[in-house]
């Protein structure tokens, strides 16, 4: 048998090496379920990781996709990333994605057909406050009556989708869709927007500000004592207690600014990408920032690099969906594949591993 | 809107059956938790069991082999989460995520054979004569089995807890697990056995769901009934009966609100359908902001991983 050996201080090396082992891991293992599904494990993998980017027949169309789709999830996920380095788990970003672009559609529509530029800054603002506002239930929840912040903010997830549905189907349907659930189209109305701003990357207001996110997030975990307190109350609380750190406003503002972040992300993908307020214009982004937040492990430009591979498996996803007709689940199983083996392969950086007999129970 | 049309009896019989899933799961939570270990993936687990359960079910045209199918396949996954947490001492919150996670996509796979299928019916248990009885026969005697059973392993399970030896091992592993060591107790067997436990009882909740109160197969059919439950067992302060009440009275909620929107209340379908939610939360902020109750009850061991050093 093997027991495990605490190092001293964690090793540098396999901090860095563990996201890449698990990512290797779980091509082997997913190459596995896509063999035991019937489709040729190699040219999956292929499919999924290869072609988006290098295929001469799909890349032209796949490579904008990945900045569209990284946006969101990198958005989301340093937001994410600076709760859990504190301890302080908000799992409903979801929730607040969708909170954010209710808020900021019913913003930006109150003025229609206006052409006024201030629109759009406007349904910004609008929406960051929505996903904050949301963000601010279990925060305060947890600050004021200690409830457990982790089930309140998910069980907000559901409330929020009754919301939207409510909006898509009441206040916001457009009263020009012949009764269809749905807003009006965002994305057709110049004054909301949210084009691609350099033609053919992809590139829109979302993904601008998921690049000034991570600068900030480095800037801010790097050289500032708010990053510092962040740290120092996820890896020694009581520490952080005697260094004079409230952690009831480390909860508000790390709830705070992930629930503004993921809220901008929902604002930018229904004025962008999805174009309108529909019953399912969400696509679980909130959840898989989760996988991303973790495998760039909770650090800026991890999260960075972890945004635009999680970005390739949804498109080399939807390819293989097309193209071998691997179905969409199976790369929903995939992430969440990928999410396991980063936990079981995180201990190599805190423990080594020593072969031996029967000391430690 | 028609309120004559909602009988009390039926009421209180559906909501015992609604109350079904989330009891199973939430008294299998429970003994995870009394063990020192938090497992946030009752959700994925739930989904799993629902989709093995259905499954099987259908294939071998007997909702029993069903049902013992969803018990394994829960616990086949809250295997995952005992490896990684016990033997290679992952973050307990983020392993239980990424269980959800996996287990909602796995599901779904699983799945994609059955949408629209029926599973063969769960039989009522036959209780000649009392079943006729007016009011009371409505509510207890016309039932199926797994109703009585979720009931009677609340009773096993707190009768483990409160006069067995194995029960006072098993919290005192949740209690303090240095301590529990010291003692000779293998921590992390007795957490596994837990773990595996809460697996299979999520399993079975899910189980419920796709075989007897849906009756059938779409994705994501719990919902956030996991997640329920787990708020049940904070609600419960961590007592078995006390799951009873908290499970009943969700239940009562949910069929409520199907009955307001089956009667046409003026509410919009939207906002009745998000009150269990809602009302999830509020119980959870009253139980949370009693200080003394709420910080006395829970297993003191909660979500720290153990490892021993000598």
């Amino acid at each position: 048998m093997f027991i495990l050996e605490k190092r001293p201080t964690p090793s540098r090396f396999w901090t860095a090496a563990t996201p890449v082992l698990a990512v290797i891991l779980t091509m082997i293992a997913g190459g596995l379920m896509f063999a035991i599904l019937g489709k040729d494990p190699v040219e999956a993998i292929r499919t999924i990781f290869w072609d988006p980017l290098f295929d001469p027949q799909f890349a032209s169309y796949s490579r904008p996709q990945l900045l569209v789709k990284a946006g969101p999830l990198i958005l989301i996920a340093i937001g994410l990333s600076l709760g859990f380095r504190a301890g302080i788990w908000n799992i409903g970003a979801e929730g607040q994605y969708i909170m954010g672009a209710i808020f900021g559609a019913a913003a930006g529509l109150a003025f229609y057909p206006s052409e006024n530029r201030l629109i759009f800054p406007l349904m910004v603002v609008a929406g960051a406050f929505g996903g904050w506002v949301w963000a601010m239930i279990p925060a305060i929840l947890r600050t004021r009556f200690r409830t457990n912040e982790i089930l309140v903010s998910l069980l907000l997830v559901y409330v929020a989708q009754s919301l939207l549905a409510s909006m898509a189907l009441g206040a916001l349907r457009s009263p020009e869709g012949g009764g269809f659930p749905g807003s009006r189209n965002l994305s057709q109305w110049p004054a909301s927007a949210n084009p691609e701003l350099i033609a053919g990357t992809g590139m829109h207001w979302g993904v601008v500000a998921a690049f000034i996110a991570v600068i900030a997030s480095y800037i801010l975990l790097q050289r500032h004592i708010l990053g510092f307190h962040i740290r120092l109350a996820g890896e020694a609380p009581r520490a952080a207690r005697f260094a004079g750190v409230n952690p009831n406003r480390l909860v508000v503002l790390c709830m705070g600014i992930s629930g503004a972040l993921a809220g901008l992300a929902g604002l930018f993908e229904v004025t962008g990408p999805a174009g309108q307020i529909s019953i399912d214009f969400n696509s679980g982004y909130g959840f898989t920032a989760i996988i991303v937040a973790f495998l760039g492990r909770l650090n800026p430009i991890g999260i960075l690099l972890a945004g635009l591979l999680m970005a390739l498996t949804y498109i080399g996803g939807e390819l293989a969906q097309f193209m071998l007709g691997l179905p969409s689940a199976a790369i929903q199983a995939f992430q969440g594949m990928l999410l396991f083996f980063l936990l079981a392969v995180d201990m190599l950086g805190n423990y080594r591993i020593r072969l031996g007999f029967g000391r430690a129970a | 809107m028609d309120l004559s049309a909602i009988n009390p009896a039926v009421l209180i019989a559906s909501l015992m059956v609604a109350a079904v899933p989330i009891m199973l799961a939430a008294t299998g939570e429970l003994v995870v938790e009394k063990a020192g270990v938090l497992n946030l993936g009752v959700e994925g687990m739930m989904i799993m069991g629902a989709v093995c359960g259905l499954a099987i079910a259908v294939e071998a045209e007997s909702p029993a082999v069903g049902f013992l199918a969803a018990a394994a396949g829960g616990a086949a996954l809250s295997l995952i989460f005992a490896f990684l947490t016990q033997v290679l001492l992952a973050n307990q919150v983020a392993t239980g995520l990424a269980l959800t996670l996996f287990g909602l996509g796995l599901s779904s796979l699983i799945g994609q054979g059955y949408v629209g299928i029926k599973p063969p019916p769960t039989p009522r248990l036959d209780f000649g004569p009392l079943t006729d009885i007016p009011v009371l026969g409505t509510i207890l005697f016309r039932h199926d089995p797994v109703v009585y059973l979720s009931v009677l392993i609340i009773a096993a399970v707190w009768a483990l807890l409160k006069f067995t030896r194995a029960g006072l091992i098993l919290r005192a592993v949740g209690e303090n697990h240095d301590a529990a060591h010291a003692l000779g107790y293998k921590v992390q067997r007795i957490r596994l056995a837990a773990i595996l436990f809460g697996g299979a009882m999520a399993g079975l909740g899910g189980a419920y769901i796709s075989l007897v109160r849906v009756p059938q197969w779409t994705d994501g059919i719990t919902a956030g009934a996991g997640w329920i439950a787990l708020a049940i067992v904070v609600f419960a302060s961590w007592k078995p009966w006390r799951i009873l009440l908290g499970a009943y009275l969700f239940g009562g909620i949910t069929v409520l609100q199907l009955n307001l929107q089956a009667a046409g209340a003026r509410i919009p379908v939207e906002y009745l359908s998000m009150s269990p939610y809602l009302i999830t939360i509020l119980v959870l902020v009253i139980m949370s902001a009693d200080r003394g109750r709420a910080a006395l009850n829970a297993p003191a061991a909660l979500g720290r991983n153990f490892h021993a050093s000598r």
